[in-house]
C-alpha cells in the first residue's frame, strides 16, 4: 500500500513538475498569465504530494514496514525510534527524497516571497526550479527509488550504518548541508531568469541575497556540525580530515562566500556583473557536483554511498548545467559589461576583488587535490591519495590572507580610501593585535603561521568591536540613547553590515579554535592496568575497571577513568566500545570533557578481556570550543543579515515592484 | 567578449567532465588482495553439520571460499542462490566449495543454510580466525583457489552467474 501510494505519488509529482515548467515559460514568453498562475498552481502540488511521500516513507519506516527495501536495509526492530526516523537520509534514496522535499518547499517560498516582487523574472526562475526538481523526482522514480519492494519479505531489516546511529547530531547534520545544497538552486534560478531575459541589472540581485545568505548559512551549519559529529563520533580526535566528501561541501561554501560578497560591488558600484553570474552557476553547479562525489563512488570516502546507477545520471546533469548555463552567459555577455570603474587599489572594491581571487584559489586547490587521485589514474595510471600536508601546504596561506582581507574589507571606504582614514580605521586595532600576537608569543606560541593566525583573527575581532563601538557612540551622541539601545538599534537599522561584522567574527574565533587545537595538540596512547594513570599535559588519567553490558540492539564495553589535575579530581569519564551484530568494527564512543580552554579527549582503543587492562588514548586539545562557537556565531550573523526589515521591506518592495514590471514587456 | 574566450570557456568544461566520467570505470574501494597470487592461508574448521574440512585435504582440487554472514542483507542473500546453483553445475568436475559464516549467530546462520538450501559445505568461524587469515573486511568476499593452492582472484560484494562461472572455468 505504501509502495504503491508513494511510486504513485511521485510519478504524479514528477509529471506536474514538467508540466509546470512547460507553462511557466510558455506564460512568461507569449505574455498569458493565467499560464504562469497554472505554473505556481504546479508548485504547490508538487510540494504537497513531495511531502505526502516523505510522509509515507517515514510511516514506512516507523512502522516497520519491512516489505520496502529501504527500509530493510535502513531500519530495524531493534533501532530506536528517534534513529528510525532520521533513517531516511541515511541512505541514498531516502536522501534524494529528502532533497525533492526541502526543494519543493524552497520552490514555493521562493514563488509566494518573490512572485509580486519580481513579476517578470519569477516565471523563469519558476521554470529552471521545476526542472531541477523534475530531475531529482526521475532519479526517485527510477534509479534509486525509495518504494522499491522485496520479497520474501524479510523479519527484520539491517538497520542503519550504527555509526550513524551513534550521535544525534545526525539528525542535524546531513539536512543542514542539504538545506545549504538546496538553497542554492534559488540564487542559481534566479540568475538564468536574468539571463534568459536579459534583465541583467541589479533586480536579480535583489532577490537572491537573501537566499545566498540563508544556503550558506545552512551549508556552514552543515559542515560546523559535521565537524563535530565527526569529532564526537571517529574516535581520532579530528574534525577535519580533508575527505572527498567534506571537501565537495567547502567548495561550494567557499564560492558562495565569493558570490556574497560581490554582490555588494554588483549593488554599489555596477561592476563584477558577469562574474557575479558565473560564481552562482560554479556554486549551485559545485553543490550537485557534492551530491554526485556521494553517490557515483568514484572516489573513496567515509561518507560515499554505496555504488548506483545514479552516478552517471548526475554527471550528465553537471554537464546540462554547465554548457546550458555558460552558453547562455557568453551569449549574454554584451549585457553584462560593467558600468563602473575600479578606481584605486586601495579600495573596498579592490579588497573584495582580491578576496575573490583568494576563495576561488582555495576553491581551486581543494578540487584539485579531490580530484588529483582520479586524475593520476586517468593520466599516469598510478594510484594516489592527497592528504593533509598538500592541503595545509596550499591553503593556510591562502586562508591568512582571507583573514586578513576579512578584517580590513568591511572598514575601508569604497572607490578610494585615503591615508588619513586608513590610520584612523586600523592604527588601533593593528597595534591591539600586535600587541597581543607578542602576548601569545611570550605565553609559548611558536611558529610563523600560527602567531599569523592568532594575530590576524585578533585583529579582525578587535575591528569588528572598535565598529560596534563607534557606530554605538556615534548614536547615543546623536540620539542620546543609552549604549545597549544605541547598539541594539545600530544593528537592527543595518542588518545587514552590522550581521556581516558578526560573520567576520565568527570565522575569527573558527580559525583560532582549529589554529590553536592542531597545532598544539598533546596526545598519548597507553595501556594501562587497573588504578594505573597517565599523565598529559596538566591531566592525570587513572584506569580504575571495565564494565560491560547488553543494550537491546548493542553490546556495550565502557572504560571508566578518574581524572585529576594536580591530585584534584576534576572528572570521571566514560569512553566506550558498542558491539553491533551486523558489523565487524566495534564502534568507539569517546569521552571528551570540554572546557573554554581546552578539551580532554579520551578513546578506549581495546581492553583485555578479563578487564584487568586497558589502552587508552588520550587528547588534549587546546580551545577546541571555540571552533563549534565561532560557528554558531557564524550562523547567528548570518540570520541578522536575512532578518526581514518590516519598515524598509515595504518601502523597498514597492520601489521594486515599480522597476521589475514594465507593463507592455513580457 | 571576444569569440575565442567564448569557446576557450565552453571547451574548458569537456576535460572535467571527462575525467568525472573516467571515475566510473575505476574503483577506488578495491583495494588489490596481496594475496592474490600466492599461497591461500591454511584453514581448519568444523561445519555446521558436525564434518570438518580443511585446506590441506582440499590441495589438487580447485576451490570456492565464500565469505558471508545471515545479517548481510541483500548483497549474501543475492548470490546465495547463484553459489548454490554453481556447486551443482561443478561439484561434479572436482570443484569445492566451502561456506565461512563470520561474526553471526549460529542459529542465524543455520536458518540462512536452511532458507537457500545450500548443499555444499558451510560453517562457522567463532573466533575469526578465517576471516582474519584471509584479510576479509566485509562479506561477502570470495576467494577462487587454484589446484595448486595458490590464490587466483578475489571477489568483493556479491557474485553472479557469470563472475562465478568465468573463474571457475580459469581454474579448470
Amino acid at each position: 500500500m505504501i509502495a504503491t501510494l508513494g511510486r504513485f505519488s511521485i510519478w504524479l509529482a514528477l509529471a506536474i513538475a514538467v508540466y509546470g515548467a512547460v507553462v511557466s515559460i510558455l506564460g512568461a514568453r507569449r505574455g498569458r498569465p493565467a499560464l504562469i498562475e497554472s505554473g505556481q498552481g504546479a508548485v504547490v502540488s508538487l510540494f504537497g504530494l513531495s511531502s505526502f511521500a516523505v510522509l509515507l516513507m517515514e510511516a514506512g519506516l516507523v512502522g516497520h514496514d519491512f516489505s520496502l527495501e529501504y527500509v530493510a536495509r535502513n531500519a530495524s526492530l531493534e533501532t530506536p525510534l528517534f534513529y528510525t526516523i532520521i533513517a531516511l537520509w541515511g541512505a541514498l534514496e531516502g536522501s534524494i527524497l529528502l532533497w525533492v522535499w526541502l526543494l519543493a518547499l524552497m520552490t514555493l517560498l521562493t514563488v509566494l516571497i518573490e512572485r509580486k516582487r519580481q513579476r517578470e523574472l519569477i516565471p523563469y526562475a519558476t521554470t529552471i526550479l521545476l526542472c531541477i526538481s523534475a530531475f531529482f523526482l526521475f532519479l526517485v522514480a527510477f534509479p534509486a527509488s525509495p518504494f522499491t519492494t522485496i520479497l520474501p519479505v524479510p523479519p527484520d531489516g539491517r538497520g542503519p550504518n550504527p555509526l550513524l546511529q551513534n550521535h544525534p547530531l545526525m539528525a542535524v547534520h546531513p539536512p543542514g548541508l542539504y538545506a545549504g545544497y538546496v538553497g542554492w538552486s534559488i540564487p542559481y534560478a534566479f540568475g538564468m531568469a536574468a539571463l534568459l531575459t536579459g534583465r541583467l541589472g541589479e533586480t536579480w540581485i535583489r532577490s537572491v541575497r537573501r537566499w545566498s545568505i540563508a544556503s550558506w548559512g545552512f551549508l556552514t551549519v552543515g559542515i560546523i556540525v559535521g565537524g563535530r559529529w565527526s569529532y564526537e563520533v571517529l574516535g581520532w580526535g579530528g574534525y577535519w580530515a580533508w575527505d572527498p566528501v567534506e571537501n565537495a561541501s567547502l567548495l561550494p561554501w567557499l564560492t558562495g562566500t565569493a558570490f556574497l560578497h560581490t554582490i555588494m560591488i554588483q549593488e554599489r558600484r555596477k561592476m563584477l556583473k558577469f562574474w557575479n553570474v558565473a560564481l552562482v552557476i560554479i556554486t549551485f553547479a559545485l553543490t550537485v557536483f557534492g551530491t554526485f562525489l556521494t553517490r557515483s563512488g568514484i572516489l573513496s570516502s567515509v561518507h560515499a554511498f554505496s555504488d548506483s546507477a545514479v552516478g552517471p545520471l548526475f554527471l550528465g546533469f553537471i554537464g546540462l548545467i554547465l554548457f546550458t548555463s555558460f552558453s547562455l552567459l557568453v551569449y549574454r555577455s554584451d549585457k553584462l559589461q560593467a558600468e563602473g570603474d575600479l578606481d584605486s587599489l586601495v579600495s573596498r572594491e579592490s579588497a573584495f576583488l582580491v578576496n575573490n581571487l583568494l576563495l576561488l584559489g582555495f576553491a581551486f586547490a581543494v578540487l584539485l587535490g579531490t580530484l588529483f587521485p582520479l586524475l593520476s589514474e586517468a593520466v599516469r595510471g598510478v594510484k594516489v591519495s592527497v592528504g593533509e600536508p598538500f592541503f595545509n601546504t596550499v591553503n593556510v596561506p591562502i586562508g591568512l590572507g582571507l583573514i586578513f582581507l576579512m578584517a580590513i574589507g568591511p572598514l575601508i571606504a569604497w572607490r578610494h580610501a585615503s591615508l588619513e582614514s586608513l590610520r584612523k580605521t586600523f592604527a588601533g586595532p593593528l597595534l591591539l593585535a600586535i600587541l597581543g600576537t607578542g602576548i601569545c608569543g611570550f605565553l609559548g606560541v611558536r611558529g610563523l603561521y600560527p602567531l599569523l593566525a592568532f594575530g590576524l583573527s585578533l585583529f579582525t575581532a578587535i575591528t569588528v568591536f572598535q565598529e560596534f563601538a563607534r557606530g554605538a557612540m556615534t548614536r547615543r551622541r546623536n540620539t542620546g540613547e543609552g549604549y545597549l539601545t544605541a547598539l541594539s538599534k545600530l544593528t537592527t537599522r543595518s542588518r545587514r553590515r552590522y550581521g556581516g561584522l558578526i560573520v567576520h567574527l565568527g570565522v575569527a574565533l573558527v580559525v583560532i579554535g582549529i589554529t590553536a587545537s592542531s597545532v598544539f595538540k598533546l596526545e598519548q596512547e597507553v595501556t594501562l592496568k587497573q588504578g594505573e594513570s597517565l599523565q598529559l599535559g596538566r591531566y592525570q588519567v587513572r584506569f580504575d575497571e571495565l564494565s560491560a553490558w547488553q543494550e537491546p540492539h548493542r553490546f556495550v564495553v565502557q572504560g571508566n577513568f578518574t581524572i585529576f589535575n594536580s591530585n584534584h579530581k576534576v572528572a570521571e569519564m566514560r569512553p566506550a566500545k558498542r558491539f553491533y551484530p551486523t558489523e565487524q568494527q566495534p564502534i568507539g564512543t569517546v569521552d571528551v570533557r570540554s572546557t573554554a580552554r581546552e578539551d580532554l579527549y579520551l578513546v578506549l582503543s581495546s581492553f583485555a578481556q578479563d578487564g584487568t587492562s586497558a589502552t587508552v588514548k588520550a587528547l588534549v586539545r587546546p580551545l577546541v570550543m571555540w571552533i563549534w562557537v565561532g560557528g554558531w556565531v557564524m550562523v547567528v550573523g548570518s540570520l541578522i543579515a536575512i532578518w526581514p526589515d518590516r519598515r524598509r521591506a515595504v518601502a523597498a518592495d514597492s520601489v521594486e515592484e515599480y522597476m521589475a514590471w514594465q507593463p507592455g514587456r513580457s | 567578449m571576444a569569440t575565442w574566450k567564448k569557446l576557450i570557456l565552453l571547451l574548458s568544461i569537456i576535460p572535467l567532465l571527462l575525467l568525472l566520467a573516467y571515475g566510473f570505470k575505476t574503483n577506488p574501494r578495491e583495494v588489490p588482495s596481496p594475496l592474490v597470487g600466492r599461497q591461500a592461508p591454511p584453514f581448519a574448521f568444523s561445519m555446521f553439520d558436525g564434518t570438518s574440512h580443511s585446506l590441506e585435504q582440499l590441495r589438487g582440487k580447485p576451490v570456492v571460499l565464500n565469505f558471508w554472514a545471515s545479517w548481510c542483507f541483500p548483497a549474501c542473500y543475492e548470490e546465495a542462490p547463484h553459489l548454490e546453483a554453481a556447486w551443482q553445475t561443478y561439484r561434479d568436475r572436482g570443484v569445492v566449495f566451502i561456506g565461512v559464516d563470520i561474526q553471526d549467530r549460529d542459529t542465524d546462520g543455520k536458518a540462512f543454510v536452511e532458507r537457500f538450501k545450500l548443499s555444499f559445505p558451510n560453517g562457522p568461524d567463532p573466533q575469526g580466525k578465517v576471516s582474519i587469515d584471509y584479510g576479509v573486511y566485509g562479506v561477502p568476499e570470495t576467494f577462487f583457489i587454484g589446484r595448486d593452492g595458490t590464490i587466483h582472484y578475489k571477489h568483493v560484494g556479491a557474485l553472479d552467474e557469470s563472475v562465478l562461472k568465468k573463474k571457475i572455468e580459469e581454474m579448470l
